[in-house]
């Protein structure tokens, strides 16, 4: 392919896509992810289309980074703990600047350095690398606490998946992070009802949820996990939990797969890609709703 | 041991304000002088071992160097794979110790008995491992496990050892093995704190007539293969000893050296023979259970010199 940028940005009619715009962000995240997953036949197409308006909600304006400057020292920290939705993250970096949109094409390719769950190594924006579930939020933990122990204002962001939440070590960092009163630490789960195998309540119930968090000693609310003004309010109120004594989360509900009818609540789409038909379907489908 | 590395760890956390403990709520007494000396530097994480190594890794990251500090198998095969995927693949300033490497917790059952995290760590690239003989050893290791960049695994006796080197290990150059005794017939190479019992087993050979070199190996990961290849030169049989499975551990580590070398020397291991241990009793007398105390090691490398 010899210009994949023009490609996933062909939508926008020769203009420059305004990806300081949440739901602009979100679309590219989808459009990439597609793009992505028909490239590589690499699978998760459903968790990357679930967390596309969490993440694009972090990268415009939430998160304080700099593509310009990727380690600067007073930036906020962001895990994607989930990391097989790692083409999200890829996706809303590129278009933001931090690397060129061109890469995305080697994603999961031989050589490549977008390996198919988040990798560190290599690219400018990835704090950690993740894969295995349940180590993001330990990991965010510790960044918090080493934070508060300098006194530095910056935060930590970690992106959880639910059925991450089965893990134990999910539980053993949110009683660390409530005890060492970390309010600048604040997780976000992406509450999509789907596993690997079936429904989140048909595998380990995680409900009541909220109250869970709050039981360990989080501030937890509940969101629409697509309404990118609602993420935006939740978020902006966690950061304001700093000076409560406590990390906060943010449940936002989701939907696997949304954006595309056919791939919205089938588990069939944690696994497959889109190929010939249903690749131009789902191209069709998200190009009729672009913002 | 233990009471060395506490007293090594505390002068360096005096130096270097980077340096901090987690401990995975153990070290009762034990880290008491560091409780009162740092009490901002050292953290609980609380029985949660996958969490406090994360957390460490996350600390880290913060330009912190971070003990964590637990027992047994704690440290180590209950958060492995945080150790492999937080902290040895980005290469953090992680230094994982463990105290009651072996059957240190003797009587407490097998549950607490570390006797496969050389073979786990050591398998872990990037992760620098520090087996230390004797006080004198742990006390080098710690200094050393500060400079050295990325994750390290200390792997620690326990308290009130006796001393084996008469002072203090002056000089010494990770990953130089430590020769205690020259010999002619053959040596004893040993990782731990089962040193003691190679030293003792010398005596005992002596007094048979065979000149045994012990040479003790504070740094199991790198080795020092240069130093092994020597060894296969100057003698015919070489035994190893660790308070550990015999499959993964120190013994596999040398004989990997010494397969390559193609000069026929023998390797004998001397370790726990690939079982669990299900025999209730003391550090020593299930040394003598399995097979590794001074009379047995005695006893096998006579019979092994006389094989051939």
């Amino acid at each position: 392919m010899d210009n994949y940028e023009a490609l996933v940005h062909s939508a926008f009619g020769g203009q420059k896509p305004d990806t300081s715009d949440p739901e602009v962000l979100a679309w590219l995240i989808r459009r990439n992810g597609l793009e992505m997953s028909h490239i590589s036949h690499g699978s998760h197409i459903g968790s990357v289309f679930s967390a596309a308006e969490i993440i694009a909600v972090l990268y415009t304006g939430v998160l304080n980074v700099d593509p310009s400057d990727p380690k600067k020292p007073d930036r906020d920290r962001m895990i994607l703990s989930k990391g097989h939705a790692g083409s999200a993250v890829y996706a809303a970096l590129a278009e933001t600047g931090f690397f060129p949109v061109e890469q995305l094409k080697t994603h999961y390719g031989n050589g490549s350095i977008l390996s198919g769950h988040v990798s560190h190594k290599g690219i400018p924006g990835v704090e950690v690398s993740t894969g295995s579930l349940g180590h993001g939020l330990g990991i965010g933990t510790g960044m918090a606490l080493g934070a508060k122990m300098d006194g530095a204002a910056w935060r930590t962001w970690v992106v959880l998946g639910d059925g991450e939440c089965d893990e134990g070590s999910v539980w053993e960092a949110a009683l660390q992070a409530a005890q060492f009163g970390l309010d600048r630490l604040c997780a976000i789960v992406d509450y999509n009802h789907m596993q690997s195998l079936f429904r989140v309540e048909e595998t380990l119930r995680l409900e009541p949820f909220e109250q869970k968090w709050k039981d360990f000693g989080w501030n937890a609310e509940s969101v629409d996990g697509h309404d990118v003004v609602a993420l935006r309010a939740a978020c902006d109120r966690a950061k304001a939990n700093a000076g409560s004594g406590k990390p906060s989360v943010i449940l936002a509900h989701t939907v696997k797969g949304k954006g595309v009818s056919f791939m919205e609540n089938d588990i069939l789409w944690h696994y497959r890609t889109p190929q010939g038909e249903e690749y131009e379907a789902a191209l069709k489908e998200l190009e009729a709703h672009r913002p | 041991m233990r009471d060395a590395f506490v007293r090594a760890l505390l002068e360096e956390m005096e130096a270097d304000s980077r340096i901090m403990l987690v401990t995975g709520d153990l070290g009762f007494g034990v880290l008491k002088p560091m409780w009162e000396r740092f009490p901002d530097r050292i953290i609980d994480a609380g029985i949660a071992e996958q969490g406090m190594v994360s957390m460490a890794a996350g600390l880290a990251a913060t330009g912190r160097i971070v003990f964590v500090y637990s027992i047994g198998n704690f440290p180590t095969l209950r958060p492995l794979e945080q150790i492999r995927n937080d902290c040895a693949y980005p290469g953090a300033n992680v230094k994982i110790v463990c105290v009651g490497g072996g059957f240190v917790y003797g009587s407490l059952g097998m549950s607490h008995h570390a006797t496969e995290d050389i073979a786990a760590l050591r398998a872990l690239p990037g992760v620098t491992c520090f087996t230390p003989g004797d006080p004198a050893e742990a006390e080098a290791v710690t200094h050393r496990a500060v400079r050295t960049e990325g994750t390290c695994y200390l792997r620690l006796g326990r308290g009130n050892e006796p001393k084996i080197h008469p002072g203090p290990v002056e000089g010494w150059e990770m990953p130089a093995p430590l020769t205690l005794r020259k010999g002619t017939d053959t040596a004893l190479l040993s990782a731990g704190g089962i040193l003691t019992q190679a030293v003792e087993a010398a005596k005992l050979l002596e007094e048979k007539g065979i000149s045994a070199e012990v040479v003790s190996f504070p740094c199991v990961k790198p080795m020092d293969e240069g130093a092994v290849r020597k060894l296969t030169e100057r003698f015919r049989h070489i035994v190893t000893v660790e308070e550990h499975n015999i499959i993964g551990g120190f013994g596999s580590a040398v004989c990997e050296i010494a397969a390559e070398t193609g000069n026929g020397c023998r390797i004998h291991r001397i370790g726990l023979q690939d079982c669990y241990t299900s025999v209730v009793g003391n550090q020593q007398y299930l040394r003598e259970i399995y097979g590794m105390d001074a009379k047995a090691i005695a006893e096998k490398t006579e019979a092994w010199l006389n094989e051939a």
